[in-house]
């Protein structure tokens, strides 16, 4: 007993986060749905590995290349160009598998999300078949494909938005909340004054003046969605402030940054952690909407905004439509299921 | 002090006499939990209550006689709290037999609750003649003219002034005594056999306390109720009550009339119970008398802010020119009634809330001192909250509380921080093995031995102590009592000691100030105030707290 008391509990989680943990555990919904958007995500990470144009190995002439990874010319395997070989070419394949006595080892699905399939027996948007088991797009992509790419975009789009805007919002809280007075009021009123511009007429605005990527968007909308989460953060520090052990910390000589970072912010996190599913939900759908009314991601990039507009345009192609649906209800009824988890959790009233 | 007693013994022949009202035969009340052995709050208890009497239940907290009282009502959470034994008898009748639908005529009706705290027990939504109908409307079908007089009637009777112009009060315009007597208004509005009153003044001042105290006891007699009163206070019971019941970890130890019981107490933990009152001296004082801090005309005025341009109108005095003085070594006592300003005033010293007038500490004058020069000056004065609960944060070990004062003040000798808080934790009299546990591990008296022992570390030369035992058990008050008592002896602490409880206070303090809504009223030597008290309110709450 004297030992385990005398070991630093650094390692050792407090009791209150061990209570969380089974309370999320006890919430099986939000349990399994978090396992399985791990397993989703984790999967979608490694797209390139599942949906490519590129095979994963090529052997030729008893050595081994890896066209995922390295690009090859067509000179590599005996062709003609010097241009990159296109493996989906049957010259190319019978190349290497009839002249070199090679063999190709393709990746589960034969296309990239901007590879065309030029021979389709129907015109583009083709219905699903085994070549492309959610058919195709108008333009001949491979849907399940774009779906893939598209998922991780999303997703990672959501993750770094979330994070930024928590971070900032949690900071801009803080302030507010600890210093209170004319900080507070002003801030406030600023805050009211930002939240009342029309982000979607900002964005097309600023669309047309640059080329909208991955990096100005997340840009544009980390302007507006670092407010979510300032309101619950300001007033958990409000109440925090005043608590004794936050005087008896100021009694102590503590500077102010120690006080908030220190006493309050864990006390104002659990509030964060309960948003943040929520927010990250907000960032996929925000993503989804601009892809949608074509100000989002530059053309050609995998969306899932874009691929529900095709599904609108083509309503004749109700795969199209049905896929666009499917993914992100889906993934987001996970997020939903994940986030009520995550605030059952850090419910402190909740027994379970 | 004899009249009383001659009325109780009066009282208590009468009674033998009389019937009994309700009969507790073995009663037990097991809680379930999840995944952990059931708990036996109450085990195997047994009491009456005769009609007309008071029959006290009387223990420290957690010791089961809330819950012994709620199981009268079947107010616990069934089916998770159980009676594996026992029965209650009213008037002949086994209450635990009963169903819900045949309990709820009795509650409210027969058998009433007072609840100890009046901000909460009282919906702030509904007017106070809204909630006293409420009742009458259910057991007696009374609305309307009809209700409204027995209202006004009972408002009269609980000592409300101007009942018919508070009908239509909310809860928040009432001051906490006046909340509690519409509390037992309430209760006593259709017109109950049996009172239970569960810690009803705990929340209250002293004088207001012993305003609602004898309120109830004239209630008894006009009305000939019976009165279930749970309390941990035993100054409380031997004035108020016929006889006592001692509970203990939800056992009853001893069972007496209240005579018998404070004349001859025969279970130990009675008798400790009977001397835990805050006794004995305070610390000798140095030979060498050296002013170490003093204030000059402090003020805490809060400005009352009006109309559309905020203009003040008005200021809210929370602390008005006080000035007070203490050597090395000494102890202040500033004693006062909530709302009195005797908090803001210390953390005013300290620089907690910003304060106008002088503030001289060992040769620094504070008042014009910043944030930054004051830092180094923190180490020196150190201060010891009220609520063991709040004060420690729940998300740092024992070892990072008492850590967090060395590391601002003295971040070079890293070392030695972790012999330091060892000293210290032995100081207070905690086992240093623990210092790695976090705060909800510790019962309250030992929190507030936490609090201490983080003050301390920085070897301070003084301590604002803001009502360090008030949230305590009374024998675990006296340990705190004797612990600070001895500390001081040994470093020459100068001690601030705030509080409302002048037991505690007279057992410290050297000096003492009484506030009264900011102002002084007196200050003077302790003992000299203890016996000779000048002004009308000093005497008034003397007379409360000691019953003199």
């Amino acid at each position: 007993m004297a030992l385990i008391s005398n070991t630093p509990s650094l390692s050792k989680m407090s009791p209150l986060n061990q209570r969380r943990i089974e309370n999320f555990k006890n919430n099986r919904r939000g349990y399994w749905s978090l396992w399985l958007f791990t397993a989703l995500f984790l999967l979608s990470l490694f797209a390139e590995l599942i949906a490519n144009d590129n095979p994963l190995v090529v052997a030729y002439k008893g050595d081994l290349y890896f066209p995922v990874v390295t690009e090859y010319t067509e000179l590599t395997f005996g062709g003609e160009f010097e241009s990159p070989a296109d493996y989906k070419d049957p010259y190319i394949q019978s190349l290497i598998e009839d002249g070199g006595q090679g063999w190709i080892v393709w990746p589960l699905i034969r296309y990239n999300y901007n590879t065309i399939n030029y021979d389709l027996p129907v015109p583009a948007p083709s219905p699903p078949s085994w070549e492309n088991p959610l058919g195709t797009d108008d333009q001949a992509r491979d849907v399940l494909a774009r779906v893939i790419y598209g998922f991780r975009i999303s997703i990672l789009f959501a993750l770094v938005l979330t994070i930024a805007s928590s971070i900032i919002g949690v900071i801009a809280g803080a302030i507010q909340g600890y210093y209170g007075g004319k900080i507070d009021l002003f801030f406030q009123r600023f805050i009211e004054i930002w939240s009342g511009l029309p982000v979607l007429f900002l964005l097309i605005i600023l669309a047309s003046i640059v080329e909208p990527n991955f990096w100005w968007l997340l840009g544009i909308m980390l302007l507006f969605s670092w407010m979510q989460l300032v309101d619950v953060v300001r007033a958990e520090f409000l109440r925090g402030r005043n608590l004794e052990y936050v005087r008896a910390a100021r009694a102590l000589g503590l500077d102010n940054r120690m006080i908030m970072f220190r006493h309050i912010l864990p006390n104002a996190m659990v509030a964060t952690l309960t948003f943040m599913p929520f927010v990250f939900n907000g960032s996929v759908v925000t993503l989804t909407a601009l892809d949608f009314l074509g100000f989002g991601l530059p053309p050609g990039s995998p969306s899932l905004g874009e691929l529900v507009s095709q599904g609108k345009t083509n309503l004749h192609a109700p795969w199209l439509g049905i896929t666009a649906f499917m993914t992100l209800s889906i993934m987001l009824t996970l997020l939903i299921f994940i986030g009520e988890a995550v605030r059952d959790a850090f419910d402190p009233r909740k027994v379970s | 002090m004899m009249e009383t007693e001659t009325l109780m013994n009066h009282n208590e022949n009468h009674g033998s006499q009389n019937e009994i009202l309700l009969s507790v035969r073995d009663l037990s009340v097991r809680f379930e939990q999840d995944n952990q052995q059931p708990v036996d709050a109450v085990k195997q208890i047994n009491f009456d209550i005769p009609k007309g009497k008071t029959l006290a239940l009387v223990g420290e907290s957690g010791s089961g006689k809330s819950v012994s009282a709620m199981s009268i009502l079947k107010l616990l959470p069934y089916p998770k709290a159980s009676h594996p034994s026992g029965e209650i008898f009213y008037n002949g009748k086994n209450l635990l037999a009963l169903n819900e639908r045949q309990m709820c005529q009795m509650r409210g009706d027969k058998i009433s609750v007072i609840f100890q705290e009046p901000m909460t027990s009282l919906n702030p939504l509904h007017t106070i003649e809204k909630q006293i109908g409420e009742t009458l409307l259910l057991h007696r079908g009374m609305t309307g003219k009809q209700a409204q007089v027995r209202i006004l009637e009972l408002l009269d009777l609980v000592g409300i002034n101007d009942a018919h112009k508070r009908l239509k009060s909310y809860p928040h315009e009432l001051s906490g005594g006046q909340r509690q007597r519409v509390m037992i208004a309430m209760a006593l509005a259709n017109d109950p056999e049996l009172l239970i009153a569960d810690e009803p003044t705990t929340a209250l001042d002293v004088t207001i306390q012993e305003q609602i105290l004898q309120l109830l006891q004239s209630l008894q007699q006009k009305l000939g109720m019976s009165i279930l009163l749970i309390t941990h206070d035993l100054n409380i019971v031997k004035r108020y009550a016929h006889h006592v019941c001692v509970m203990y970890q939800g056992a009853q130890v001893e069972s007496a009339s209240t005579e018998t019981l404070f004349a001859n107490p025969q279970h130990s933990y009675t008798k400790m119970l009977l001397n835990a009152d805050p006794s004995g001296e305070p610390a000798p004082l140095p030979a060498i008398c050296e002013p170490l801090l003093s204030t000059d005309n402090l003020r805490v005025w809060f400005p009352v802010k009006q109309g559309f341009f905020q203009k003040t109108v008005d200021h809210i005095k929370a602390v008005n020119d006080v000035s007070l003085s203490i050597n090395k070594g000494e102890t202040l006592g500033i004693v006062g009634e909530s709302g009195s300003g005797k908090t803001t005033l210390g953390l005013s010293i300290i620089k907690l809330i910003r304060s106008v007038g002088g503030i001289n500490f060992a040769g620094h004058e504070l008042a014009s001192l910043d944030q930054k020069q004051i830092k180094p000056l923190r180490s020196r004065i150190q201060i010891v909250f009220q609520d063991p609960f709040g004060s420690l944060s729940p998300r740092m070990s024992i070892s990072e509380i008492i850590a967090e004062g060395l590391q601002i003040h003295q971040p070079d000798n890293k070392a030695q921080h972790e012999a330091l808080i060892i000293d210290a934790l032995n100081e207070v009299g905690l086992d240093p093995d623990s210092r790695h546990r976090y705060p909800h591990e510790f019962s309250g008296g030992q929190r507030q031995r936490i609090a201490i022992a983080r003050a301390l570390v920085l070897k301070p030369d003084v301590i604002i102590l803001d009502e360090p035992t008030s949230a305590l058990d009374r024998t675990v008050q006296k340990q705190i009592v004797d612990l600070l008592r001895d500390l001081q002896a040994k470093y020459a602490l100068t001690y601030l000691f705030i509080s409302h409880d002048l037991a505690v206070v007279k057992a410290l303090s050297h000096k003492l100030m009484v506030l009264h809504r900011g102002d002084i009223v007196e200050q003077g030597n302790a003992s000299e105030i203890f016996a000779n008290p000048q002004a009308d309110y000093t005497r008034a709450l003397l007379k409360a707290a000691f019953n003199l």
